[in-house]
């Protein structure tokens, strides 16, 4: 159907479209980049001078700029290892037939719409507070010494309540996945000799695969850059240990009025974004096809 | 070795009785055909001696030992399912091989064995394929040989054609009486195509709301139905089936005959009828007419018959031919 004269009047039509979502892009990623160049203070405003690449040589050579990387990827693999496999387990269970499973499922899904900065609050004043907190009451009814979270195990506690905030969604994904699978195949397998657990690892874990590689994809791209939760509760502490490469670059730019290096920053962490997105379509786009 | 014994099976869903009560007995070797009409519980049944359904009472023996509580893989049954069930991501290769990897055998001997499968379905060149990239009836064939590398006391088949078109249905139908011909085994066979019935069975069980109205050769079946429903549904085209004046005459509620015991002429007969739609098949000639005090009748005629629609003929039936039904439905002797 699609003319010569059709598509011209589509490209017409879908031109403002397109040429918004560009200068959406464009525009602020070349003041980023122009930004980066300049020695640029808030503290020194009119001071600005062009500099080249100086202020990547700073934010690179850092170090928070590594502890940076390594908290980025441990919450990144942490929080996908616990969603994946806990987000298997719960629609495993939610997919058995059993009594009241509408409000079941309903209260396991609840916790995605929490926004993430009041969880994180719940998290750090309501369970892991060491006097106040539900874990620290648990552990001393139990008799033991109550767990300071967030100044001994600061990064595990992030990567706790972030995958909470996740762990509905990969758990919903994997429930319609495992909804769809054809219970003849499970009935096929089972009177081919199958065990429930070989069930699992033949039948369900295959038919799950493109669901798992959806929820890697899309929870990659979030976890990259988590902000609220370490702001609410560490603010990147103790020292670097939950510094995210997120997080160093708004201390960069409003906790040291640093534009030039926050700058120089983003264009870093836009970089190593591209570069995991490439290596994740790469690896799982496969999956996808078949 | 698969004989099969069901006495007083029975399976209800919630309230439901689908299955109130059946006993059957199927012999080692035999090909069982189970028909009936959509909704009336053949699948059921199958999945009841398959163990994919627990049964609500009664006693299932295979080879003549209690089997209702096993579990499905301990009783030595494969399945063809209708949608054929074949595991998507495996090779056509790992799909046969799946139940005896399970089953623990080692790897020469699984080779060996979807090898031989493999040559005796024609799917050797497809081995290395997946299941989306079959045809309906090589899918059909992947099941099957599924089925049989595992040696099974009985294969077990549900509507295992109705997904392909007629000329492969009727191929595959012969490949699988020729499997069973070769194989020597035991087979279920569930269906609502009464032609598939009556070729392949040995025996043929009729289904009505979950329970058995009649078992018998199809021959048996053919020659002397137990009751309006078995006479109606086996024969096809169907059996005429005549009430009033004309059964009375017999000394019957209800009168069968089927189309093909009709003898048609142009001059005198028992019934008269005026011929309404005209069927030429060449080799038959399926003759549909209104007749006086019979109504709407079919009738068959061997080769040509030169008749149109407006016609007037007579029919009169074969003697000994004409089935006689009481008011209870049951056939009079
Ligand atoms: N899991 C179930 N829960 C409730 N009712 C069921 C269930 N499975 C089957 N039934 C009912 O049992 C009856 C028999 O079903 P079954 O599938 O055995 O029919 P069938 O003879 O195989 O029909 P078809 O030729 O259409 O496949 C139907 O009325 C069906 O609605
Ligand atoms: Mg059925």
């Amino acid at each position: 159907m699609a003319t010569t004269h059709t598509r011209a009047a589509a490209r017409l039509t879908l031109a403002p479209s397109v040429i918004l979502l560009l200068a959406w892009m464009a525009i602020p990623l070349a003041m980023t980049l122009y930004f980066s160049t300049l020695r640029y203070n808030l503290l020194m405003p009119g001071m600005e001078s062009y500099v080249g690449v100086e202020n990547y040589g700073w934010f690179l050579t850092d170090p928070a700029f590594k502890a940076a990387i390594v908290n980025t990827l441990t919450l990144v693999l942490g929080v996908l290892a616990i969603t994946l496999i806990g987000g298997t387990a719960l629609a495993l269970l939610l997919d058995q037939p059993m009594w009241g499973q509408g409000i079941v499922r309903l209260l396991v899904i609840a916790p995605f719409f929490v926004m993430p900065t009041v969880s994180a609050l719940v998290w750090k004043n309501m369970l892991m507070h060491p006097v106040n907190g539900l874990f620290a009451w648990i552990a001393q009814s139990l008799g033991m010494e109550p767990v300071d979270w967030f100044a001994e195990l600061p990064l595990f506690s992030i990567i706790v309540i972030v995958a909470w905030g996740w762990l509905p969604f990969a758990t919903l994904i994997i429930l319609t996945a495992l909804q769809s699978l054809d219970s003849e195949q499970r009935e096929a397998a089972e009177m081919d000799g199958a065990g429930p657990v070989s069930v699992f690892a033949y039948i369900t874990l295959p038919h799950l695969a493109r669901a798992l590689t959806v929820v890697v994809l899309i929870e990659t791209i979030f976890l990259l850059s988590v902000f609220a939760e370490i702001l609410v509760t560490t603010n990147g502490g103790p020292g670097t240990a939950t510094t995210n490469l997120a997080f160093l670059i708004y201390a960069q730019a409003l906790l040291q009025y640093d534009i030039g290096g926050a700058s120089a920053g983003g264009v870093i962490a836009v970089i190593l974004a591209n570069i995991v997105a490439v290596f994740l379509i790469r690896m799982v786009g496969k999956n996808l096809e078949s | 070795m698969g004989a099969i014994a069901l006495q007083g099976v029975k399976k209800s869903f919630g309230g439901v009785a689908v299955i109130p009560g059946v006993d059957l007995e199927i012999e080692n070797g035999e090909f069982v055909v189970f028909v009936g009409p959509s909704g009336c519980g053949k699948s059921t049944l199958l999945r009841l001696i398959a163990g994919l359904e627990d049964a609500s009472g009664g006693m299932i023996r295979i080879n003549g030992k209690d089997a209702t509580a096993l579990p499905p893989a301990r009783r030595g049954l494969a399945m063809v399912f209708q949608s054929y069930a074949l595991y998507p991501h495996m090779s056509v290769y790992r799909n046969i091989a799946f139940p005896l990897k399970m089953a623990g055998v080692d790897k020469a001997e699984i080779d060996r064995k979807v090898r031989g499968a493999a040559a005796t379905l024609n799917l050797t060149d497809y081995l290395d394929r997946r299941p989306g990239q079959l045809s309906g009836g090589q899918r059909q064939r992947v099941a099957i040989g599924r089925a049989i590398v595992r040696e099974p006391a009985a294969f077990l088949f549900d509507e295992p054609l109705s997904n392909l078109d007629a000329a492969l249905r009727v191929s595959m139908r012969l490949e699988i009486s020729e499997l069973h011909q070769k194989l020597g085994a035991t087979m279920v066979y569930v269906t609502h195509d009464q032609v598939e019935a009556m070729t392949m069975a040995d025996k043929i069980v009729v289904l009505n709301r979950g329970a058995i109205e009649q078992v018998g050769s199809p021959l048996e079946l053919y020659r002397s139905p137990a009751n309006l429903f078995v006479a109606a549904f086996i024969g096809s085209p169907k059996m005429n089936l005549i009430e009033g004046a004309a059964a009375a005459a017999h000394g019957a509620n209800t009168i069968g005959v089927r189309p093909e015991h009709l003898t048609l002429s142009r001059e005198a007969g028992d019934w008269k009828g005026v011929v309404t739609i005209a069927e030429h098949l060449g080799s038959d000639t399926f003759l549909h007419v209104e007749g006086e005090g019979v109504g709407a009748v079919t009738a068959r005629v061997s080769g040509e018959f030169g008749a149109g629609p407006g016609d007037t003929v007579h029919m009169t039936p074969e003697a000994g031919r004409v089935y006689r039904f009481g008011a209870d439905g049951k056939a009079m002797a």
